[in-house]
């Protein structure tokens, strides 16, 4: 790994695949169909761009002006935070890979999530220089700063619908279908991982009690 | 050996803990505190979080029929009425009305009993729930029992005397039975009768019935409609009917505005959509609509949150209502006994009280009056009044919201300095100082107070008028650093372009 670090090649391919990301946003369709076909996109661009996601979550907390955002210090969790981004994109990847693959879908986990990863560039290339614009805006000027965040999320979803017929191969229909069902299996995953957590939870407890009750005894 | 070395220890030790000690004790002498903090007095900041704040009213007594010389022991007392310096209280079950003057700070003299009146064949009362006195000193007296409002003169003659109204629209099976009433400038009487919920009842000053005032107006959303339609009969009479409510108690404060309050609130719409079904405290202008300026944080209602348990759970029931002179008005709930002040704006100033047996907490509170910036509370259970001064907190607080809507907004900003002094939770004093500052042209400093206190409004319009300064300031850089902006990759980019064809050139080919 150390020669591919050293190798200014690697360092030309990653630079380009996260330009690739830019016309992949303008260019929804071509852009995500190259992605994994042409193999224009990598998995390091795809992880530096969620990473920049969560960063421009949290960087909204702190420097967007209290004028548009007020924040109760007192009762932040900045893992919730972080885990608002990861959480459902790694759900919605397994939940779509999966789903999809028992429907003739062509993608690949590594696929999905990739471009679901490069669906999401919109998000931290318009808050970031959101957050610096509500510092500037008095209240009234104010809807820019909504309007643009709006902008962001929708932009990413219809992305992220783009990517997701582009990759598995569906007509618009199937993809909306397929959508819908995707959301439903990431409930379904939710409800399993929460009779985990509870099973466990029970079990651990019960082992706990059993060896508290042994050591008053002793 | 031990035991002298512990005793000498002993001495060594002695000295080095009474030295400290003599230290402080001469220190702190220089700041002894005057005033205990005796209750708790708080407010709710910008997130609803209860913060707490010093006393800004102390007891000054609590004063029962023993302390004020009357031979019987109050009974039932339903209502307070101060006209300057003399404080009548309705003794509804005696069927009296006592009048007390106030003759020194903490001092109340009996000055007579009123239980019977010359003039009038019915010359006694029968439960007397309110009294209120006219700027051209007569006496209207809400005579529950005999179902007539009296006027007198102050001799206790008999002037005239307000009826059931025979008109058409006040349902004649019911009987009148006046509770309470203000009277204006010109002598017409508002009055609030028991059983009616079409608003207040107006009299003008000859007796005639004129109207209702100010019934709430009946809004309900759509899908309460279509329920309604679709709902069977059973189901539709268990439904919450959609009528006005009735109003419990009014005030008239000196604008000529009518303050009214109602218990009759659900808690369900109240703190994110505060409908008109639901508002506990409203004021009425002669027309009847309800003007009510509701610009804080939280709407006019009390407590924002309460305990769920027994007795004291559930929204403040806003039971009288009291207005200074400058425009702050204080609510009295009847769950907890609180008392809240409000300024003009809506902005809670504090609250304070309680429910329990201690000076300044209650049993049942049911009225509250002013004298002055002083307040009474009338405890109908315990059959008393507490009688409440602002400490100098309080006083502090005042003066600055005066100097401020006088005008003198550089004074009020110092004044509001010394309130933070005494109270660094004080969410006004940040925001008085930040208004005081934006109007003496300091945006800068304005846009730090707000900031603190999340006034997204003030803030705005301060930072407005800075960056405007900023800008005009600057604007010589500005242009500059934008042109350069521009300018420089279209430099770069045609001498870039320039090079090109110079290295593409044919002449240059060999």
């Amino acid at each position: 790994m150390l020669t591919a670090l050293r190798n200014k090649d690697t360092y030309n391919h990653y630079f380009k695949t996260l330009k690739y990301s830019l016309y992949v946003i303008t260019h929804p369709l071509d852009g995500t169909w190259d992605l994994t076909h042409e193999k224009r996109g990598s998995l390091a661009a795809a992880n530096t761009i969620v990473i920049l996601t969560v960063f421009a979550r949290i960087l909204k907390l702190q420097f967007t002006s209290f004028l548009f955002l007020q924040v109760y210090w007192e009762g932040i969790n900045i893992f919730l935070y972080i885990a608002s981004v990861l959480f459902p994109l790694a759900l919605w990847s397994i939940g779509n890979w999966a789903l999809t693959t028992l429907f003739d879908g062509k993608g690949r986990l590594k696929q999905v999530y990739m471009a679901t990863a490069y669906a999401l560039t919109p998000y931290p290339l318009i808050q970031i220089p959101m957050c610096i614009l509500s510092n500037v805006v008095t209240l009234e000027e104010g809807s820019f700063y909504a309007v643009a965040g709006v902008i962001s999320v929708l932009w990413s979803a219809a992305l992220i619908l783009c990517a997701t017929m582009q990759i598995h191969e569906y007509t618009m229909s199937k993809t909306v279908l397929f959508t819908i069902f995707s959301l439903f299996a990431m409930l379904v995953m939710i409800f399993i991982l929460l009779i985990f957590f509870n099973m466990i939870n029970q079990g651990v407890a019960y082992f706990v009690s059993m060896i508290k009750e042994i050591m008053f005894r002793m | 050996m031990y035991i002298e070395m512990g005793l000498d220890m002993k001495r060594k030790y002695k000295i080095w803990i009474l030295l400290p000690v003599l230290i402080c004790l001469l220190l702190d002498s220089s700041i002894m505190v005057s005033a205990q903090q005796e209750g708790y007095t708080y407010n709710y900041d910008y997130w609803g979080d209860v913060q707490y704040y010093p006393d800004a009213y102390s007891v000054v007594g609590v004063y029962t029929a023993a302390d004020l010389n009357i031979d019987t022991k109050l009974n039932n007392p339903c209502s307070v009425f101060v006209y300057e310096d003399l404080l009548y209280i309705c003794d509804t079950g005696n069927n009296r009305i006592v009048e007390l003057r106030r003759t020194s700070m903490t001092k109340f003299e009996m000055v007579r009993i009123i239980d019977s009146f010359t003039g009038n064949d019915a010359g006694t009362f029968s439960g007397p729930t309110d009294i209120c006195i006219s700027d051209d000193g007569y006496m209207y007296i809400c005579d529950k029992g005999n179902n007539r409002i009296v006027k007198l003169d102050m001799e206790l003659n008999y002037v005239m005397e307000f009826t059931k109204p025979t008109d058409a629209t006040f349902d004649q099976a019911l009987s009148f039975l006046p509770s309470r009433l203000v009277v204006d400038s010109v002598g017409r009487v508002y009055c609030i009768a028991d059983n009616i919920n079409k608003g207040l009842i107006k009299y003008e000053a000859d007796g005639t019935f004129t109207g209702f005032l100010g019934a709430s107006e009946v809004t309900y959303d759509w899908t309460d409609y279509i329920w309604k339609k679709l709902a069977t009969e059973a189901q539709r009479a268990a439904l919450e009917s959609f009528v006005p409510t009735e109003y419990d108690n009014i005030y008239r404060d000196s604008e000529g505005f009518i303050f009214a309050c109602t218990m009759n609130v659900s808690d369900e719409k109240l703190i994110d959509d505060i409908t008109d079904i639901s508002k506990p405290v409203r004021r009425l202008n002669l027309r009847g609509t309800d003007v009510l300026v509701s610009n804080g944080e939280w709407p006019v209602m009390g407590d924002i949150q309460w305990d769920t348990a027994g007795n004291y759970s559930g929204m403040s029931l806003i039971t009288d209502i009291t207005v200074l002179d400058n425009g702050i008005y204080f609510a009295l709930d009847k769950v907890r006994g609180h008392i809240f002040a409000y300024d003009t704006q809506g902005n809670m100033l504090f609250a304070f009280g309680g429910s329990g047996n201690v000076d300044g907490y209650f049993r049942t509170p049911v009225s509250i009056e002013h004298m002055g910036y002083d307040l009474i509370v009338l405890d109908s259970l315990d059959s008393s009044f507490t009688l409440f001064t602002p400490t100098e907190y309080g006083t502090l607080t005042y003066t600055a919201i005066e100097q401020y809507n006088s005008g003198e907004y550089i004074t009020s900003g110092d004044t509001w300095k010394s309130v933070l002094a005494l109270n660094g939770n004080a969410d006004q004093a940040y925001i008085g100082i930040g208004r005081s500052l934006l109007r003496q042209g300091e945006y800068k400093k304005a846009m730090e107070y707000f900031e603190l206190k999340y006034d997204e409004e003030n803030y705005s319009k301060a930072f407005k008028q800075y960056r405007k300064n900023l800008v005009e300031e600057h604007i010589i850089q500005i242009v500059l650093v934008v042109l350069v902006l521009i300018a420089i990759p279209l430099i770069v980019g045609k001498f870039k372009k320039v090079k090109h064809e110079i290295d593409t050139a044919d002449i240059f080919r060999v």
